[in-house]
């Protein structure tokens, strides 16, 4: 895991997930349609990946299957780090 | 051509009595929404009929007929009666969307006892407040919100019981129980407690201006209401599978995503799942959705990811299409006419109301953008905010007000007399939001007579959000306003004064947001923080959110100087 998908995968199970719950977070697991993170949610994960990752990230790039799961999280970074 | 009844034919000799006919209740009868919306449908022959298709995220799919949830309703019954919850008492469900939830709230009314339910997403803060209004005694729950629940219960003294569905071998600790509703021996008989009309059934809460939630309360006398508004507004047919995708932690979510439904004997489909929009599609198209029960802010979303994913469905099952939550726009009804060939209708109610008010009726013209015309049988008007007299003047903004006395209005506010006393003026109960009235009887929604913010179709209170923002460490002062938002109508957005030693930064600006999420809920997490020396005040030293507010509307704040010398 590199370290991009390392912290987007820590911030999520440290700011989502109840400190005792058992559940993991994988690359893949679903965040939107698993219920984890809701659209009202993703505004603080959104300012969490701009602040950190030095990117600006369209509201229209910000839709739920661009959130989905870390891996897509990690993907929609990359794209807008690289233009 | 449209086959639905006018408009003038609904409301021509109208009666509640019609409903009470049709669901074979008279006056002093026993009336328990359990037992109606279950034993019932399966004694007019409808036992095998599915009542309840279920999804979750993952595509696991269960269903259930009208007998299984008589039964299962009956299981969970015996099962609180065996913990000592007793008539009145009130039982907490604080889960997902689950099946548990849905036969579980039947299953808690055929004891005689109150369902209280709560929105899974909310923070152990939010969770608090509203266990501790309302004295809860039990509180059924899921493995992954009990953490939540264990945060709290010390400071629960009433609550005795906190009951797991899916612990599975997971370690309980002091006062929780496990309870799996489909591993547990069925119970084919249950006494249903012999409630009546005025009998406590529902305790929902909702948020105002001041102060904190309120718990509106409603009776089993409510189902009358509710059978003829699913049956006439949302043309609930028998052959129907219909979707309602709110939370029964809301409203809308058990008056028609549990009552309405099951006590017209509808199949209902289920999806537990976040919002993601070819999901819903998919979802629509495998189970052949017929009738759908939306809200502004997913239409929004829908009309987002754009026509093209529309086109890749074959959605041509849909019959039908509501809303509900917040004012539906123009746009939102001209697309779904373009991607759907339907129109959705928009209907206006509250927690309050505990059924559909104001609506665009099946059959009926609708005007893009508004609200429709009043259920037949509510007497609703527009009132003078300062004489609270009807106004008579076509276009002219007034309050919203129904002339009190329909089944399912709520009875009380628990605790709080005087609130609930506030909500009515001149012998008219006022809604809290502001319409206007045109030429042919449609009503024009202008915005909320308070400072209660509305986003996504859920009402969230100012007081609550400034309370928890103080308790940061660095805060010293707050505000919490409605900002305008092309998605949700409103968002959140906090003014914030900080306290010495601190400094504005994108980083606390985060740490507080996420703060709020975590103690309330993602509803009232503020969208945007702005940090400010000083906040609006009147002479006394009370906020003057208004300025704010305005601000952020773009709206002239008027004449204020009456206010600022408070």
């Amino acid at each position: 895991m590199d370290d991009l998908t390392k912290m987007v995968r820590d911030y999520v199970v440290r700011e989502y997930i109840e400190e005792g719950d058992d559940r993991e977070v994988t690359e893949t697991t679903p965040l939107i349609s698993g219920g984890i993170v809701d659209s009202f949610s993703m505004v603080s994960l959104k300012r969490f990946l701009e602040k950190k990752c030095n990117v600006q990230i369209p509201d229209a790039d910000a839709t739920p299957a661009a959130f989905d799961s870390v891996q897509s999280i990690v993907a929609l970074v990359r794209r807008f780090q690289k233009t | 051509m449209s086959n639905h009844p006018t408009y003038q034919e609904l409301t021509k000799d109208f009666d509640w009595s019609i409903a009470e006919r049709e669901l074979g209740y008279q006056q002093g009868d026993k009336i328990n929404i359990g037992w109606m919306c279950s034993d019932r449908i399966c004694n007019m022959g409808l036992a095998e009929k599915p009542a309840l298709i279920w999804e979750d995220h993952q595509g696991t799919e269960k269903r259930f007929t009208y007998n299984d949830v008589r039964v299962l309703s009956n299981t969970i019954a015996q099962f609180l009666v065996g913990l000592g919850i007793r008539p009145g008492e009130r039982v907490c469900l604080f889960m997902d969307r689950v099946p548990e939830l849905y036969i579980g709230f039947l299953g808690i009314l055929k004891t005689g006892a109150v369902a209280q339910p709560l929105f899974s997403a909310f923070g152990d803060e939010s969770l608090f407040v509203r266990l501790l209004n309302a004295g809860t005694r039990a509180i059924i729950t899921q493995k992954k919100h009990v953490l939540k629940v264990r945060k709290i219960r010390n400071r629960l003294p009433e609550l005795r019981c906190i009951i797991v569905v899916d612990s599975g071998d997971a370690p309980l600790q002091e006062r929780e129980v496990s309870f799996q509703m489909e591993k547990t021996p069925r119970m084919e008989e249950f006494e249903v407690y012999p409630t009546t009309a005025e009998s406590p059934s529902v305790l929902h809460y909702t948020s105002g201006t001041t102060g904190q939630p309120k718990g509106a309360q409603h009776v089993h006398y409510s189902i009358i209401s509710q059978y003829l508004t699913a049956k006439w507004v949302l043309d609930l047919r028998p052959d129907d599978i219909y979707w309602c995708n709110a939370d029964p932690g809301w409203v809308t979510g058990t008056s028609y995503g549990i009552i309405g439904p099951w006590v017209n004997g509808i199949t209902q489909a289920v999806l537990d799942s976040g919002f993601f929009a070819e999901r819903w599609y998919e979802f629509i198209e495998k189970h052949r959705i017929t009738v759908w029960y939306s809200a502004p802010t997913a239409i929004r979303l829908l009309m987002k990811e754009g026509n093209e994913l529309v086109r890749r469905h074959d959605l041509s099952c849909l019959r039908h299409l509501c809303s509900v939550g917040e004012p539906l726009n123009a746009e939102a009804v001209l697309w779904s006419r373009e991607v759907f060939g339907l129109e959705f209708h928009d209907t206006f109610w509250q927690t309050e109301t505990g059924c559909i008010v104001i609506t665009n009726f099946p059959g009926m013209p609708i005007k893009p953008g508004s609200m429709g015309k009043p259920f037949p049988g509510l007497a609703a008007t527009v009132l003078n905010p300062v004489s609270y007299e009807p106004i008579n003047q076509t276009g002219a903004a007034g309050l919203i007000a129904l002339r009190p006395g329909w089944p399912s209005q709520f009875r009380y506010y628990l605790n709080n007399e005087a609130g609930y006393q506030a909500k009515f003026k001149n012998g008219w109960y006022l809604c809290g939001d502001r319409a206007s009235i045109d030429a042919d009887g449609y009503y024009w929604f202008v915005g909320r007579d308070d400072d209660v913010i509305n986003t996504g179709g859920h009402l969230v209170g100012p007081f609550e959000i400034e309370s928890a923002l103080l308790e940061h460490p660095a805060v010293a002062e707050s505000a919490a306003v409605a900002k305008p938002d092309e998605v949700n109508m409103e968002v959140v957005k906090a003014f914030v004064t900080l306290k010495p030693g601190f400094q504005p930064s994108d980083d606390l600006e985060l740490e507080i947001m996420n703060h709020i999420r975590k103690r309330l809920s993602p509803l009232a997490m503020p969208q945007e923080i702005e940090f400010i020396d000083a906040l609006p005040k009147t002479r006394s030293g009370k906020i003057v959110r208004r300025v704010l507010r305005c601000k952020e509307f773009n709206e002239p704040v008027g004449d204020i100087s009456t206010i600022m010398n408070d």
